[in-house]
């Protein structure tokens, strides 16, 4: 019997997910069949990490219902999702590397003599996990400590955690998006293996000659909503790149008040430290904002770290209006203009527990001088014309960082470097966990910078974002720039092919 | 003054009523002049630690770094004949450099705080004794330095109370703390870097010179202590000279609202803990309560006072953590951390 005709053990039916403000999924309905290997694809923000959190018990629906092995329920908890044999593999494996492998495969389940005592049987836990390592073929032994293996390799244990659970169906999170190609082989053989056992899996990937390989059906969603499933003999890059663009994107774009100046910000050759093989150009000119796109994990923030100085450039060399220059610290890149808002709001751009007036002052401290100490008078004055300018909606500027709305945050971040003259501006995803209104006030203002004079580099895995707001794109791939398009040739096909590491075809540049 | 520092203000009246109702001889003039003695030697050390807590850091080897610079002081002035102003300024030259040894080994060795701090402990106590062969280093027959002592133990009448000099100085030491950590930029980059390196770093905030400065303040503070102390007791046992002073300075230091994960504290706040430690002290001795008890009463007391702080700043939150996990991102990264298990 061909594995794919069997009957489904887990159904979802009209799964919606409603979060304040966003509709995560929209009534998503699919089915799994014993040994059916699945990939589910869809850009930044789909809804693929969410619906695979319902499955794994951990996120709650709003509506629809569950069926598995026949009976239905609303929701699955995450024991629930355990005995029902479904098990995660994450892209962030949840590994002990101080323990070895086989302490990790069966932690809080260890096989134990001495009554009372409980004492760990290392016999028979070397013994349970054997077979599991000859199953999968594994080319390591239960008892290496798990800080010697790769990555690759503590993916399998991951795997066969899952499979020592007796897991029916094993969800993979972006499971080759650090494995080297043969890696990716030998991972593509443990799923066929896993198939033919009869468990089934479904993979999330952003690798869609992957999809190709080893998918018996591929599932496409956009914006919460499954917008189509995709037979084996269907499985193309291109139909599935029909599938995952085709939203109406809203023009925001506001065209800017002159044609871009000369270059500002050369990047040549740029080499970060998570792609060491991979180079990186890109010429940021006066007065435009430069979208970065890409999937998550192309090495756009890398190169925002590097370009600021957080993370030593490996090789290349970034030159400031025609002047080579050396940033090693943040506070080298500051000294020059160049000015990052980070993509972690709460880790790096924001002490949350000063206030707007203290965040805001904070790199150019020096400046509020007066006999040695701050004068807090006048960084009161400019913290208050900066809340007025960018309407950081705030009792006072006294008020604690913490207690502000992500929007209101991000633009305290903004505010920070402002006053202090930007010449560059990086923005790691500017709009992330930011409100509608606050979104546009913050659209506006990079409009108003760049006519200023000012370059930005927008970084952004918000598709409408990156085409309504940019004057040309940069696309990353895997650590180097897949290529650039001008404003003419914008569209969501054409950034998502360049970001799977498609080429565009002369025919699409036409 | 901070609503923390406040309460504590009025924690140190009511233990100090209770104390002088139940023993009137707590507010005699000469207990309350050495209580005061005391605070002003506790305090300035006090001080030094807290600037090392606000980074984030730990500062253990305090005691014993008073233990080797008191034996020093002693002998550059007695058997070498040293000036005293410049065996002074030798000692907290000395005081600076063990500070500048310890940031460095933090911060461009990445080694951690209390190792660091542990192994100075150590080090700098087998110094002392191993430098005076063990023996109690002290001013012989008949040695005399009357500018140093009066500066240093002297008193002076303040509207009929005998003042100590130590008190003295740590008004001035607290007062230029004071400024330094709460109105000058040196002092934000303090909190900022205790709080969030990282974000500190992002702001162009070279956090580790910060640190160092942290440390190298810190063991210019305590050189100064070391004298003070060390004037005061006139001779030094090396063995056990200023042990577990690290201690109390950290007590001072918690109770005076400083968190041992850094970036909050204030300068009154360390002041008014080492007064409520004294006073505990004095309370000990003046109600009959054996001295053995000394630490268990200590301990007590800092435990009951975290716990009631812990439990009023759990109240005062609950409202605002509510309205913040309403605004966060639903695909925030803790939901996927959270999946896992």
């Amino acid at each position: 019997m061909q594995p794919h005709m069997a009957e489904p053990f887990l159904e979802l039916v009209d799964i919606s997910k409603i979060y304040p403000g966003v509709v995560a999924l929209d009534h998503v309905s699919f089915s799994v069949a014993p040994g059916e290997v699945i990939a589910l694809v869809g850009e930044n923000g789909a809804g693929k990490s969410t619906l695979m959190r319902v499955l794994g018990g951990v996120v709650e629906p709003s509506g629809g219902f569950i069926r598995v092995d026949g009976s239905e329920r609303r929701t699955l908890s995450v024991t629930d999702a355990i005995k029902a044999g479904i098990a995660f593999v994450h892209q962030e494996l949840n590994l002990f590397d101080n323990l070895d492998v086989a302490a990790n495969v069966f932690i809080g389940r260890e096989p134990v003599f001495g009554g009372p005592l409980k004492l760990i049987d290392r016999k028979r836990l070397h013994a349970k996990v054997q077979p599991l390592l000859a199953r999968l073929g594994a080319d390591f032994a239960a008892d290496a400590p798990l800080a010697s293996l790769s990555l690759a390799q503590r993916q399998l244990v991951e795997i066969i955690k899952a499979l020592s659970l007796d897991a029916r169906l094993v969800i993979m999170d972006e499971p080759t998006s650090s494995l080297t190609l043969t890696e990716t082989d030998r991972l593509m053989q443990v799923i066929a293996g896993l198939k033919a056992e009869g468990v089934s899996v479904i993979f999330i990937t952003h690798r869609l000659n992957e999809v190709q390989q080893c998918a018996d059906r591929a599932m496409v969603l956009r914006d919460g909503r499954m917008v189509g499933a995709l037979a084996r003999s269907e499985l193309t890059p291109a139909a599935m790149i029909r599938l995952m663009i085709g939203r109406d994107l809203k023009s925001l774009y506001v065209p800017p008040a002159a044609p871009p100046g000369d270059t500002v910000l050369d990047i040549v050759d740029a080499v970060t430290e998570t792609y060491p093989g991979r180079v990186v150009s890109l010429q940021l000119r006066r007065g435009e904002i430069l979208g970065l796109a890409g999937l998550v994990g192309s090495g756009r923030t890398e190169l925002a770290r590097a370009v600021f100085g957080v993370d030593p450039l490996r090789g290349g060399a970034i030159q400031l209006d025609g002047v080579p220059i050396h940033i090693a610290t943040p506070r080298a890149a500051i000294a020059h203009g160049i000015y990052l808002i980070p993509e972690d709001r709460k880790a790096c751009g924001l002490l949350l527990d000063l206030s707007i007036a203290e965040n805001i002052s904070l790199p150019d401290l020096a400046s509020y001088l007066r006999w040695f100490l701050v004068d807090t008078e006048r960084e009161t004055g400019n913290a208050n014309a900066l809340r007025e300018r960018l309407k950081i909606r705030a009792p006072d500027v006294a008020t604690l960082a913490a207690a502000l709305s992500g929007g209101n945050q991000q633009k305290v971040v903004l505010a920070k470097w402002l006053s202090m003259r930007p010449r560059v501006l990086i923005f790691d995803e500017p709009t992330r966990g930011v409100d509608v209104g606050a979104k546009q006030e913050i659209y506006d203002m990079l409009r108003r910078l760049t006519d200023a004079g000012v370059a930005i580099l927008m970084i952004s895995s918000d598709m409408e974002e990156v085409i309504g707001v940019s004057d040309r794109i940069a696309v990353m791939h895997e650590g180097a720039i897949s290529g650039f398009l001008e404003r003419s040739e914008f569209s969501e096909h054409h950034v998502l092919k360049l970001a799977v590491g498609e080429t565009i075809e002369v025919r699409d540049r036409a | 003054m901070r609503k923390k520092d406040l309460s504590l203000l009025v924690l140190i009246l009511v233990v100090g009523t209770v104390v002088a109702l139940i023993n009137p001889r707590f507010l005699y003039a000469g207990n309350l002049s050495n209580t005061a003695n005391q605070i002003g030697m506790f305090g300035i050390f006090s001080i030094a630690e807290a600037c090392v807590i606000i980074i984030g850091g730990i500062e253990l080897s305090v005691g014993s770094v008073i233990a080797l610079l008191g034996v020093l002081f002693i002998d550059l002035i007695v058997n070498h004949d040293v000036n005293w102003m410049l065996a002074l300024a030798l000692i907290i030259a000395g005081g600076l450099a063990i500070g500048a040894a310890h940031g460095t080994l933090v911060t461009k060795m990445k080694i951690q705080p209390f190792v660091v701090t542990l192994c100075g402990l150590l080090i700098y106590r087998g110094a002392a004794r191993y430098y005076t062969e063990d023996a109690t280093a002290g001013f012989g027959f008949g040695a005399s330095f009357p500018m140093l002592e009066w500066l240093a133990t002297g008193r002076t009448n303040v509207l009929g109370f005998p003042l100590p000099h130590s008190v003295v100085a740590l008004a001035i030491v607290t007062t230029i703390a004071w400024v330094v950590l709460h109105r000058s930029v040196f002092g934000r980059y303090l909190y900022a870097v205790g709080k969030n390196e990282e974000a500190a770093r992002y702001s162009g905030i070279r956090s580790d010179r910060v640190v160092i400065a942290a440390y190298v303040i810190c063991g210019g503070l305590t050189a100064l202590a070391a004298v003070l102390i060390a004037m005061y007791t006139r001779s030094i046992s090396p063995a056990v000279h200023g042990s577990f002073y690290e201690l109390y300075a950290i007590a001072a230091a918690v109770l005076g609202g400083c968190s041992l994960r850094g970036g909050e504290g204030s300068v009154i706040g360390v002041v008014l803990g080492t007064i409520l430690l004294q006073v505990l002290q004095n309370l000990v001795n003046l109600l009959g309560i054996p001295s053995s008890l000394n630490f268990a009463v200590m301990g007590t007391v800092i435990l009951i006072g975290v716990l009631a702080d812990q439990y009023l700043v759990q109240r005062r939150k609950h409202v605002p953590v509510a309205r913040g996990q309403a605004a966060a991102d639903p695909a925030s990264a803790t939901l996927e951390r959270a999946s896992a298990e």
